[in-house]
């Protein structure tokens, strides 16, 4: 029984065209099963089941380079296992992650609090594990505007500085893909808005590719290209705007999330006019990855 | 005070220092990654061993690292079991070994088998064997530490980023149990089960106050720990005192000292 309404939810996640019908948006993951040709990571149908539930059902993503790709979803939606499945830490019941060999990632955790009986400073902590030119961790901090923090304890750091030595700690890797999970989290607003927006630069300066994961919907959309929401199987995936438009979302997060997305909504196509700044959105995604 | 020193006396002063400076790197790890409980069923494990080598007629440090490297292995499925806390699970470890071992010990029974000289050790009656063991065992053990330094200070960390980064956390994991269990094993004759960890725990504990990196928190725990030794074994030479508690006791002295200074300085 729970199979089989479980393969219908997978369905619905990454169906067949003709399936679509009842999912408006949802045109993201409907691209053919077999990996998209330049993705910096690929997954297809993955599944992956602990303590009797299907955690992970059925879920394609992909990741391009220069595309920041926001997982969003409830809590126990399978966000931080889905990352670790693409980082390689768990693996999947079924399915497959493609990871070109020219696919470097850094990873930025969700929780990282260091232990106080660990002495570390900044600066030791980003040379640890391989050989650092001292002049690329001092930039690497710069990069991220952390760069004070330098001869500081990682255990005394704060949310906002943590997230961004970590982050510093990720582009010494000269990654091609960004994966973190929940960089705001242990961060007040006003924080969470400017590592948003670093994370934002760091694609525009270096194209990264950025796999994001978030529960808070309204920041995090304003950078993002792709918008995946899981809830253990993709319930729908798109641009933001249409992912917030698919009744599946509505159920998922309520009015509430609904509503602070289109508070986000008129502040994006605010900005949007005024910057006139052009950005490589495409009204389809599915399209714009064909051409 | 002393005289040119006894063979006894300079064994022990040899052997103690020796495990000292061992100790030192892995008693930091073992701080850093929260395992004082897991070393402590491993020692007790110890007496498993001794019951064993004992029945089985096989060397006593052997079999006590037979025993503490089994000892691993349940620790390592109790921590996969997600019914009760790991510090839960290791308090009925932790006692279960004691209890088991002292019970192996009555039932191996052993022409004269002092089981004090188990629970505390008897550091003046190290032989030249137990020397071979602290020194050869012991440059073994610090050459594998030093080999994996980065990675199992990546894993106490976070072990995700280091996993994600390319590190094998088992492997890392099983490799540091092992060189604890050899030299839970080795330090056991020398300063008894009971007070094994303290050698290892004590020091690091003492030096994380004065340290703002890894290796100088190591440098510092050696450091620490090598003083306290003569200091201790001073100490019972010149009032009869029992050598391994007298050594532990003026590590548990500089600890308290380092951790008082610590808390004012945060305060």
């Amino acid at each position: 029984m729970e199979r089989s309404s479980l393969s219908l939810s997978q369905q619905t996640g990454h169906a067949s065209p003709p399936a679509t019908a009842g999912c408006g948006h949802d045109h993201a993951q409907n691209h053919d099963a077999a990996p998209v040709a330049n993705a910096l990571i690929s997954a297809r149908g993955l599944w992956l089941r602990r303590g009797g539930r299907d955690v992970i059902a059925g879920v394609d993503l992909d990741v391009l380079p220069g595309e920041i790709v926001t997982l969003i979803g409830p809590n126990g939606a399978g966000k931080t296992t889905l990352v670790r499945l693409v980082l390689g830490i768990d693996k999947p019941d079924r399915g497959e992650i493609i990871r070109p060999v020219s696919t470097r990632i850094g990873y930025v955790p969700q929780r990282f609090e260091v232990d106080a009986a660990i002495p570390m400073t900044v600066e030791g902590f980003l040379a640890l594990g391989w050989p650092v030119p001292a002049k690329d961790i001092a930039k690497a901090l710069d990069d991220v505007g952390a760069r004070r923090t330098a001869h500081q304890q990682l255990s005394k750091l704060s949310g906002g500085e943590t997230q961004r030595v970590l982050i510093a700690r990720a582009l010494l890797r000269r990654p091609n893909l960004l994966i973190l999970d929940e960089p705001a989290s242990g961060v007040d607003f006003a924080g969470e808005a400017e590592l948003y927006e670093l994370v934002g630069k760091l694609r525009d300066e270096r194209h990264l590719g950025i796999l994001l994961v978030s529960h808070d919907l309204h920041v995090v959309m304003a950078k993002s290209d792709r918008v995946i929401c899981l809830n253990g199987h993709v319930c729908c995936s798109g641009e933001p705007e249409h992912v917030s438009q698919h009744t599946e979302y509505a159920r998922i997060f309520g009015p509430k999330g609904a509503s602070s997305l289109s508070v986000y909504r008129h502040h994006h196509d605010h900005a949007h006019d005024l910057a006139g700044e052009p950005k490589p959105l495409v009204p389809d995604d599915s399209d714009g990855r064909g051409s | 005070m002393l005289s040119w020193p006894e063979p006894f006396v300079l064994r022990a002063f040899l052997a103690a220092v020796g495990l000292a400076l061992i100790a030192a790197p892995l008693g930091c790890i073992v701080v850093w990654r929260r395992m004082s409980y897991v070393g402590e069923t491993l020692a007790q494990a110890g007496l498993l061993g001794v019951a064993l080598g004992l029945a089985l007629h096989i060397d006593l440090t052997l079999a006590v690292v037979i025993a503490a490297v089994a000892a691993v292995g349940v620790l390592t499925m109790l921590g996969r079991q997600r019914v009760v806390p790991l510090d839960s699970a290791l308090g009925l470890t932790h006692h279960a070994t004691l209890a088991l071992g002292i019970v192996a010990i009555a039932l191996a029974k052993g022409p004269g088998i002092d089981l004090m000289s188990y629970l505390f050790g008897d550091v003046f009656a190290v032989t030249s064997t137990d020397l071979i063991w602290v020194y050869a065992g012991g440059a073994v053990v610090l050459a594998a530490i030093f080999y994996l330094w980065e990675p199992l200070v990546r894993l106490s960390l976070h072990e995700d980023l280091a996993t994600a980064e390319g590190l094998n956390p088992r492997l890392t994991r099983a490799a540091f149990d092992l060189l604890l269990a050899v030299v839970i094993a080795v330090a056991m004759k020398i300063v008894g089960i009971l007070l094994v960890m303290a050698f290892l725990v004590v020091p690091a504990v003492a030096a994380r106050p004065l340290s703002g990196t890894p290796a100088r928190m190591v440098l510092l725990a050696a450091a620490i720990a090598v003083t306290s030794t003569i200091f201790g074994l001073w100490l019972s030479l010149s009032s009869d005192l029992p050598g391994g508690p007298s050594i532990v006791i003026a590590m548990c002295t500089v600890a308290a000292i380092s951790l008082l200074a610590g808390s004012f300085r945060q305060g």
